[in-house]
């Protein structure tokens, strides 16, 4: 029921073997907080993105619980280490079961 | 216009919410940083940012939101910095609170008052 969602991350391409990294990134969500009254004043069902996963060649590096508190376009920067060359994955886990995934390939330069 | 009174109405559901996270044990203070504006001019998205060094999660907490609860943020192996940014909506001006859990099972605790010109709840 989410419409429009797009997510978008930050990867620099290469970085040295043990490099740390920071990471942005943003997805494009309502993140209905299920506080809101529409103009009948009925209560706007809660609709947002409950859980958001970052792993790197399969192992984690960030796992988040989100709750209606988190702004409209859930926003995160964090750091990784960059051990060996590979693949980030960006998983974004939506209240009405559908899942949005992005992943970033990074090369050891 | 926000009251300091209004600010307080949902600071009970805070304590309850850290207690059921820390089992009752007393946080320390120290370790933890938490990084929010003094005021935030629109509380729909307010920047904050949390670093607890030795970290296993960090817990984010708004005492003056219906529902006290943020987000909760796990690091794995991959994790470089125990430390995390994102955008938070505050209904009111109050305090952000962070908890973070430890390797060693303590708790660290910091506060932040933020205060908001614009309400974030759309009411």
């Amino acid at each position: 029921m989410a419409s429009g969602v797009k997510p978008r991350v930050k990867v620099p391409k290469t970085a040295a073997a043990g490099e740390t990294i920071t990471i942005k990134t943003l997805i494009s969500h309502k993140m209905e907080s299920g506080q809101r009254k529409d103009s009948d004043g009925n209560p706007i069902p809660r609709s947002i993105i409950n859980r958001f996963t970052t792993e790197f060649n399969g192992e984690n590096v960030v796992d988040v619980a989100l709750e209606p508190a988190i702004s409209t376009n859930p926003y995160f920067q964090f750091d990784a280490v960059v051990p060996e060359a590979g693949e980030f994955k960006f998983t974004w886990y939506d209240d009405d079961g559908s899942v949005y995934e992005e992943t970033k390939s990074i090369k050891i330069g | 216009i926000a009251s300091i009174t209004g600010a307080s109405a949902y600071a009970s559901l805070t304590d309850d919410a850290i207690a059921a996270l820390t089992g009752g044990a007393e946080a320390g203070e120290g370790a933890i940083t938490i990084t929010a504006p003094e005021i935030a001019e629109n509380g729909n998205t307010v920047p904050v940012a949390v670093d607890a060094p030795g970290a296993v999660a960090i817990t984010l907490f708004a005492d003056g939101n219906p529902t006290p609860g943020v987000a909760t943020f796990k690091f794995g192996p991959l994790s470089a910095s125990r430390s995390a940014a994102t955008r938070i909506r505050l209904a009111t001006t109050q305090n952000v609170v962070a908890v973070a859990k430890m390797e060693d099972g303590s708790f660290q605790m910091a506060k932040a008052n933020v205060k908001v010109t614009i309400g974030g709840c759309g009411g």
